[in-house]
């Protein structure tokens, strides 16, 4: 499809040209991106499933290379390919189920089916994964009570679950996009509201009278501490300014617009603050698969001074951000190092750049890295917007999230 | 990602005011330089398709473009016009969405002048554009410029360009700019940021600076810069290209146009500057800029126009640190050491214990054993054998080294040289396979590469290669390729240019140089040496006919005022008005009416035959008291007696044996007063022999003066 194309190219360009900024919006358009893609993905009658995360998988690994530190297009490709293979899953066992079943109307199924797809899909996921898999640590915690009910399930709500049991192929292919489309449009979703469902969570941390130490600016502390502002907690905030950036800078403002006391300090004072603070909150840029956060450049001085103070060190993060990667050599591999100009005027220094002297090698070198990575021993708590959890217990997250084949998205040796 | 948005919203608005008026933004990109700085090299290669840092200038020129919004580039192609129309269409340029390239391709342009002129005739640019050469490495954005540039010309038409400037300070030693461009300094009004001044030449010798004064009355405030650089990024009105149309004889953009229209004050065109401060710009006008460039890049100043950012189809590259850019498959010995800020392309192959450093090194190139690499750029399947040394040296696609050469520094081989075996290249020699085109025409701006030499030029690579030998002795045993030969003049600058540091021998000698006219300066006492000097030796002949001039007007006048018996106190009054007029001191009125005074009587003497003596007696005893308003002290009767000397000797010789006796006269008529005489003798008495005549002829009236005032004593 030319359409397509143009767009995964233009998408590709902006990702290679640094134009987009931020792992939301970056998951956001990765996600709509997909959906696109999908819809417009004409499917093989055999192997649908396989045909698709084909596709997916040849555009994700192209996304992944044009800007292989934005973590967020890789989670998402996986995200939406795990989704693919869930909804084939649940097709597959509902029309194993259907066999046995009765034929029900297709009309009925459809009202049905459209009343609540998702919970459908994920009902039949549920049970889809407790009989064709051996069943994991997770699926015996968190379906203990499911299981019990799977019967009830395939019997009663059996009736919702027949949608495959056409025989009609076409039908089946219109549902098995429909049906994966259905679940990308509740990721977007999810990405759209992650900050809500972790500001939610704000009065369980903040309390009265407590200090607050954030470091530069993230929309998700944003949200998060207007949240707590908002149910009448009072409290203050110190706001390291991150430098080379300065986005502290304008999460100040906006604290103090809303009315939050706000103190300003600047990177180099955190570790003289931090004795005065009850708990650091930061965002993060991405968080790896061992619970190590890759944040903004400076974050890990800040868990460094919290944890020789024994402050909690919490880190918000949509669940977009959870990578299943782990981290190898992530200060170089997993970093960007961006213009010199944001630390220093090149005017200013011009002459200290003359090659045309000397040896000819430059003498002054500027590194200007984006992003820093706070290991997991340092964090105390990750909020995400299914709940606080450990460091230690990221793994078993995205064991929920991701499927294992989709780890590696390039096929052919990595290049570098 | 912000500025588009910004771009955007602004142009939202303006659609709301101009009401669907909006055009796309245009580039007019020049792909060539009309110079002849890069050759060798460019006599195979356009320039703008050289590898820096591994992709081809035009490369970021043209990511810059669409990075900044321009909408449509059109790019002039004259000299290897094929090569870059061939480049562009494989390139994924052509195929953009919301980003069009089209090229226009001339063979007998040989300036800018020219090209903007044939740009003009197709009438492709329809509002403002930007005008740049495809060698040009920016990461700026053009939103605000851009915005700036269009309020300037709501309010005045007049304002047809913005010339980008950004602060980098020259180097005091050498006088030029890190990127090798000669000292620029510009006066630039600090309100409204016009260009008022612009001067690249500025002359090395005298380092000095000469405005006119007009320049300094005109413009109450300016402020006279030398830490600018031009980035050579304009933003023009399409006023620009008609004004390339009607005069002709505009070639350079800077020295033609930029100056020409700094100068022309009836048209009344104006060109604004728009300074840069976080973002970067340069332009790649020769090796030096080459070298600071491309380790600027590699510095990452350029972000996001970096080796690890795909900003065009070059090969993903990863960064590791300090500065080590590495491509994939790249085989490289483990006791090879590869310096900091280096680059190395993809599925090159680097021998043992070899060290590289502060280089470039292009794709599948072959490096041996033993092999030192210091400050060099290297292209494309490049082959160094084992024991090569090079130093700041220019490598082009295909070159071999046969082991044990050596570059010395500021090197350049062009394609597919053959060094031999343990060959020393000399410094600074450019090795070509072609001959050296003979220079028809000393100008510079004509040196372009002319389409006829060129097609001359590309047969020949293939008639040297049957008949290598011929030309192999040149550069060592199984080589293959000319030293060009260096004339004296570009030998001198050859430093200036080179892609090497300038030796430290050069620069001590220039810091000597510099150190020898900060202490002329010191010597003169003075803030502007020689400038103050000339000026005044220029001054000095003005001052000199004006006098002359208030010396014939005071006679004229004095003249109808005996002949017509006007009445002193107006002849007085018409002196004044003259002296005002001409602005003269009160002496040199004094002085300019005793000269008429003496030749009235010397006049009178000579048509009625009197004595001489009398008829001075009878002059200035009637006229005498016009002089009294001028002698207002000793030093304007000094003044009148000097004058008298040089009558005596000049134009009234008659006067010379009498000179005692009007002196006396004069005294007596209380002109001039004892001590006034007294003083002149005593400043004399310094003087040459010469000088003395008069006042050894008025010794002994002097002596008595001096007894008569001792017996008042």
């Amino acid at each position: 499809m030319p359409d397509t194309h143009a767009l995964v190219n233009d998408f590709l360009n902006k990702l290679k040209k640094r134009k987009i900024e931020g792992s939301k919006t970056t998951a956001k358009m990765t996600a709509e991106l997909l959906r696109t893609v999908i819809s417009q993905q004409r499917i093989p009658n055999t192997n649908q499933a396989g045909a698709l995360i084909q596709a997916i998988n040849a555009i994700g690994e192209q996304l992944v290379s044009a800007n292989p530190v934005e973590l967020a297009v890789g989670n998402i490709v996986r995200r939406v390919l795990h989704i693919i293979r869930e909804e084939d899953l649940s097709l597959t066992t509902a029309s194993i189920g259907g066999l046995s079943l009765q034929a029900l109307s297709d009309d009925e199924d459809n009202i049905d089916r459209d009343d609540r797809p998702v919970l459908s899909a994920a009902a039949v996921a549920a049970a889809a994964r407790s009989t064709l898999r051996p069943p994991s640590l997770q699926t015996l915690l968190e379906d203990v009570p499911h299981s019990a009910a799977i019967h009830q399930s395939s019997s009663s709500a059996g009736d919702s679950e027949e949608k495959t049991k056409s025989t009609d192929k076409n039908s089946r292919s219109r549902k098995l996009k429909h049906n994966v489309i259905e679940t990308v449009n509740e990721l977007i979703q999810d990405i759209a509201t992650c900050h809500e469902l972790i500001a939610e969570q704000a009065v369980e941390h903040i309390h009265h009278n407590e200090v607050i130490l954030t470091l530069g600016s993230s929309g998700t502390v944003i949200e998060f501490l207007c949240a707590a502002k908002e149910k009448k907690r009072n409290f203050r905030v110190f706001v390291a300014e991150g430098a080379p950036r300065y986005q502290g800078h304008t999460l100040a403002k906006e604290l103090v617009t809303r009315g939050l006391q706000t103190t300003v300090i600047t990177d180099s004072a955190v570790f003289a603050m931090i004795s005065r603070v009850n708990m650091v909150i930061v965002g993060a840029h991405a968080v790896m698969a061992n619970g190590g956060v890759i944040a903004p450049v400076g974050l890990n001085m800040v868990a460094l001074a919290a944890q020789r103070h024994a402050v909690p060190f919490v880190v918000l993060a949509g669940i977009h951000k959870l990578c299943p990667l782990y981290p190898h050599n992530p200060e170089v591999l997993l970093n960007e190092l961006k213009s010199p100009s944001e630390v220093l005027d090149f005017g200013e220094l011009s002459d200290c750049m003359e090659y045309s002297t000397g040896s000819g090698a430059p003498l002054l070198h500027v590194v200007n890295p984006a992003f820093d990575y706070v290991p997991p021993k340092l964090v105390s708590l990750f909020i995400t917007d299914t709940g606080g959890h450990n460091p230690s217990y990221m793994y078993r997250l995205i064991a929920d999230y991701y499927s294992a084949d989709d780890l590696v998205l390039q096929h052919r040796p990595a290049v570098s | 990602m912000v500025a588009k948005k910004g771009a955007k919203a602004g142009g939202a608005s303006e659609d709301a005011v101009e009401d669907l008026a909006r055009v796309p933004l245009q580039a007019i990109l020049l792909a060539d330089s009309f110079t002849t700085k890069f050759r060798p090299i460019t006599l195979e290669c356009p320039k703008v398709l050289l590898p820096l840092v591994n992709t081809p200038m035009i490369d970021y020129t043209l990511a810059w473009l669409e990075s900044a919004d321009v909408e449509e580039v059109f790019v002039f192609c004259c000299s290897h016009s094929k090569q870059i129309i061939n480049y562009l269409d494989k390139s994924k340029w052509t195929n953009q969405p919301n980003f069009s390239v089209t090229t226009i391709e001339s063979q007998n342009c040989i300036s800018a002048g020219d090209a903007l002129r044939l740009i003009y005739e197709r009438n492709v640019i329809q509002g403002d554009f930007i005008l740049v050469s495809g060698d040009t490495v920016s990461n700026m954005m053009l939103t605000q410029a851009l915005q700036e540039h269009k309020e300037r010309r709501k309010k005045d038409n007049n304002a047809v360009m913005t010339m980008v400037i950004k602060q980098s300070k020259p180097s005091q030693i050498t006088r030029q700019t890190r990127l090798g461009t000669d000292e620029l300094i510009m006066a630039i009004d600090p309100t409204t940021k016009q260009l008022l001044y612009y001067e690249d030449k500025a002359d090395d010798s005298k380092q000095t600076l000469t405005l006119d004064k007009s320049f300094l009355s005109e413009n109450p405030s300016l402020s006279l810069l030398n830490d600018k650089q031009d980035c050579y990024i304009d933003i023009c009105s399409p006023e620009v290209l008609s004004l390339f149309t009607d005069n002709f004889d505009y070639q350079h953009l800077r020295r033609h146009f930029v100056k020409g229209l700094l100068v022309d004050d009836i048209m009344g065109y104006k060109i604004f500057t728009h300074e840069i401060h976080s973002s970067y710009a340069a332009r790649i006008d020769n090796f030096r800029s080459y070298d600071s460039v491309s380790k600027d890049i590699i510095q990452r100043w350029t972000y996001p126009l970096v080796p690890d950012v795909q900003f065009s189809i070059n090969n993903p590259t990863k960064l590791e640190r300090h500065g080590i850019y590495r491509a994939s498959n790249i085989t490289q010995s483990r006791s090879s050491q590869v310096g900091p800020f280096t680059y190395i392309g993809i599925d090159t192959v680097i021998g043992n214990n070899t060290v590289i450093s502060n280089s470039v090194i292009g794709d599948g190139c072959k490096i041996g054993s033993n092999v030192a690499i210091d400050g060099c750029y290297i292209w494309h399947n490049v082959t160094i054998q084992d024991g090569c040394k090079l130093r700041h040296a220019i490598l082009c696609d295909g070159v071999v080294m046969k082991p044990g050469a050596v570059l010395e520094p500021g090197v350049v081989l062009s394609y597919k040289v053959i060094v031999g075996q343990e060959f020393v290249v000399p410094s600074y020699s450019k090795v070509s396979l072609l001959p050296q085109p003979v220079k028809q025409d000393s100008d510079e701006e004509l040196e372009y590469a002319d389409s006829n030499t060129e097609v001359i030029v590309t047969t020949n690579p293939l008639e040297n290669g049957d008949s290598t030998n011929n030309i192999g002795s040149d550069i060592g045993e199984n080589g293959r390729g000319v030293i060009w030969s260096i004339s004296e003049v570009d030998h001198e600058e050859e430093w200036r240019h080179s892609v090497s540091p300038i030796p430290d021998s050069k620069l001590i000698e220039l810091t000597q140089l510099v150190n020898e006219d900060l202490e002329v300066l010191i010597q003169d006492d003075q803030f502007l040496p020689i400038d103050v000097r000339e000026s005044d030796t220029e001054s000095d002949g003005d001052v000199r006919d004006e006098s002359q001039h208030f010396e014939k007007e005071v006679e004229a006048t004095f003249l109808r005022g005996v002949n017509e018996n006007v009445k002193e106190e107006h002849i007085i009054l018409e002196v004044n008005s003259l002296r005002l007029s001409y602005n003269m001191a009160s002496e040199n009125c004094a002085s300019a009416l005793f000269y008429s005074m003496m030749k009235l009587a010397l006049d009178n003497s000579r048509n009625l035959g009197q004595d001489l003596v009398k008829c001075t007696n009878d002059v200035v005893s009637k006229w005498g008291k016009l002089l009294r308003p001028y002698l207002q002290g000793v030093d304007d009767e000094i003044e009148v007696i000097m004058k008298f000397e040089e009558i005596c000797l000049e134009s009234g010789k008659e006067y010379a044996p009498l000179f005692v006796k009007v002196l006396h006269f004069l005294y007596d008529k209380d002109i001039i007063q004892e001590e006034a005489i007294l003083n002149w003798a005593n400043e004399k008495e310094d003087a040459d022999e010469s000088d003395k005549v008069f006042v050894k002829q008025a010794e002994k009236f002097i002596q008595w003066l001096n007894e008569a005032s001792e017996e008042e004593d």
